[in-house]
């Protein structure tokens, strides 16, 4: 299986590539990916350089160009196009119809890969990317089970990519507007999700009150940890209880299920955090290099060493297991 | 002026057989809506409740002189939703409305409707649509008036659609968020999402009303009311609103946004009636603005910006 892992910076860049990485993923410095968070991502002159460091080591680099363009500003999102494929990027990661078919149109030999913004969770839906753009990989979205994913290896013609580690949406993703419903800014058209801009904390008496918008998401008692108010990992109360209604603060570590995935018939394990720094990504890219290369030893017992970098310090199979099924 | 559309959207709460075939019996004999949806959207395990009313409830419409659209589910999973939905394609005589893309590719060349779950945000996908044979586009509920307003602009064959009140769906996802607060699992869910007529509703740990649960899918607990703006949408090219249904009487509520669609009605009014109709009921509006979507942005307000 491919480790596709991200970068923010070019020096998470080059640190993927010294980890050990397959792939490396990044976008452009503006509203076209995902993690349109200040501080990150490239401009056109450094995505050069990279995909010229990266392919130096037989590293491939990916653009991803994902969030779904502005009616009337679309051309923002053509020449994020136009400039990857003129860069010499591997692939072109991308969710939007209208931005597929313009891909397709005007860069026919370019590979498109399908962004799990696009949520396609069954064959019928990927069958449809494929036939209509030629999409040559779908990641798929984080609800599908590891007997989901099997199945839909049987009967499609495309690669898959699954997300092996990071955070973690519940939500179909590309389907979820509970960010911009909170801040007025959402994944879909902005590239953001719970936004820093509208995040702030407060004392009162003795807790720490985490807010959104003008939504409280949290409320810590003075020996719990602080979390980031994700809106979705909130507390709520709903039939006068109170707690995680959607998601305890977990992170996705499949690590435990690589062979699994690997018989499954899964192509690529995607590593969430282009946010994340350097560090970071050396240390999750290195444990997954070596837990894949020990696979391929035929040793089956990979064991994840990353707990502690996970978000909240619990680790999760997520969807792949459906423990609440 | 062209008389606009006013569209019943499909039930997307788990109301029992009873309700929901007194609820249809009633559109379709007390109100003057012009296109009226059925069908499961947000959870396949709900199906089998309704399927068997379903040909007699869609004739009781159509006789009425209803349009009668077919909904199908958001999230299509597994093998066995993905064999309903490909039944459903099938359907002759009557309207479809893709909420997933995998029903698109199975509808094309056939007239069609997309649904706002799919992702129309912009001129390139709204002509994709309309060229493969989509006869009227829901449009997405986090588009800002300036993205509705470009989108009419090109001007495809395809009618274009806002929904203009009800809670919004905001997220969907595999888990069941209903079963869950109670401690089940999904596929022992006793189907406790039927419990909340319009959701359960979500509280902020300080008491703010923030969403409601309806099984699989996440609404806001705001009720959105956009009817400020609808003069403006018409005039923009937008042919068809969408009310979508909640327990309280919509025979009422499709009257009087039928009286602000023909401009008898003063907003304002409409949203006295609506509270004299339910309250607390908070309005929102904030998404057609920029705004977050859980804020109402008042008339006067909007005309400063």
């Amino acid at each position: 299986m491919e480790l596709v892992c991200p970068a923010g910076t070019p020096a998470s860049l080059h640190a993927a590539v010294a980890a050990g990485a397959d792939v490396v993923y990044c976008g452009f410095r503006d509203a076209t990916n995902a993690r349109n968070f200040p501080g990150l991502n490239f401009s056109r002159a450094e995505l050069r350089d990279a995909v010229k460091h990266a392919h130096k080591h037989g590293v491939h680099v990916y653009l991803a160009c994902n969030t779904y363009p502005q009616a009337g500003a679309e051309e923002i999102w053509h020449k994020a196009v136009d400039d990857a494929v003129a860069i010499g990027v591997d692939a072109i990661i991308l969710a939007d119809i209208g931005l597929l078919r313009y891909a397709r149109d005007h860069h026919p030999d370019a590979r498109l890969h399908l962004s799990v913004q696009a949520s396609a969770s069954n064959e019928e839906a990927i069958r449809f990317y494929h036939q209509e753009f030629g999409v040559r990989r779908v990641v798929l979205p984080r609800v599908l089970s590891l007997d989901e994913i099997r199945t839909l290896n049987q009967r499609i013609q495309v690669e898959t990519e699954v997300f092996a580690f990071g955070g973690m949406c519940v939500m179909a993703e590309g389907r979820c507007s509970l960010s911009s419903y909170a801040t007025g800014e959402s994944p879909n058209m902005n590239g953001v999700c719970s936004p820093a801009a509208h995040v702030h904390y407060e004392e009162r008496g003795d807790t720490t009150v985490s807010r959104l918008g003008n939504f409280t998401i949290n409320i810590y008692d003075s020996d719990e940890k602080v979390g980031y108010p994700t809106l979705c990992k909130g507390r709520f109360r709903a039939m006068d209880k109170s707690g995680y209604l959607f998601e305890e603060p977990t992170s996705l570590d499949v690590t435990a299920m690589l062979p699994e995935l690997a018989d499954a018939g899964v192509s690529a394990l995607k590593i969430e955090g282009r946010q994340r720094g350097k560090a970071y990504i050396s240390q999750v890219v290195g444990a997954f290099r070596t837990s894949l290369d020990r696979i391929a030893e035929g040793q089956l017992n990979a064991r994840s060493k990353l707990s502690t970098l996970s978000e909240g310090q619990s680790d999760t199979t997520g969807a792949y297991r459906r423990s609440w099924q | 002026m062209k008389r606009s559309r006013l569209v019943m959207g499909p039930v997307l709460f788990h109301w029992d057989e009873d309700r929901k075939k007194d609820f249809y019996s009633r559109i379709a004999d007390e109100t003057d809506v012009d296109t009226v949806h059925v069908g499961e959207v947000v959870c396949a395990k709900r199906m089998p409740f309704f399927d068997k009313h379903l040909p007699d409830v869609i004739e009781r419409l159509q006789r009425s002189g209803k349009e009668v659209v077919l909904s199908t589910l958001a999230l299509v999973m597994n093998e066995r939703e993905v064999s309903q939905i490909r039944d459903i394609a099938q359907m002759p005589d009557i309207m479809i409305e893709a909420n997933d893309i995998s029903v698109v590719r199975l509808l094309a060349g056939q007239p069609h409707m997309i649904g706002p779950y799919i992702n129309t945000y912009n001129e390139g996908t709204l002509s994709y649509f309309a060229e493969k044979g989509a006869k009227r586009i829901a449009l997405p509920w986090e588009l800002p008036m300036s993205s509705i307003t470009a989108l009419c602009g090109a001007q495809t064959a395809a009618e274009i659609e806002v929904q203009v009140f009800g809670r919004m769906p905001l997220a969907i996802s595999a888990r069941c968020y209903s079963a869950r607060a109670q401690g089940l699992h999904k596929d022992g869910c006793r189907y406790v999402c039927g419990d909340h007529l319009d959701g359960m509703d979500v509280e902020t740990l300080d008491d703010t009303p923030f969403l409601a649960v309806n099984g699989l899918q996440t609404l806001s607990s705001h009720y959105l009311e956009i009817s400020d703006n609808i003069a403006q949408m018409q005039n923009a090219g937008v042919t068809a609103f969408r009310l979508s249904p909640h327990s309280l009487d919509m025979t009422r509520v499709s009257d009087l946004y039928r009286q602000v669609l023909a401009r008898k009605t003063d907003p304002e009014e409409l949203r006295h009636r609506l509270k004299e109709m339910r309250f607390p009921m908070d309005f929102a509006n904030g998404f057609l603005h920029e705004a977050p979507g859980a804020e109402f942005r008042q008339k006067h307000a909007q005309q400063a910006e």
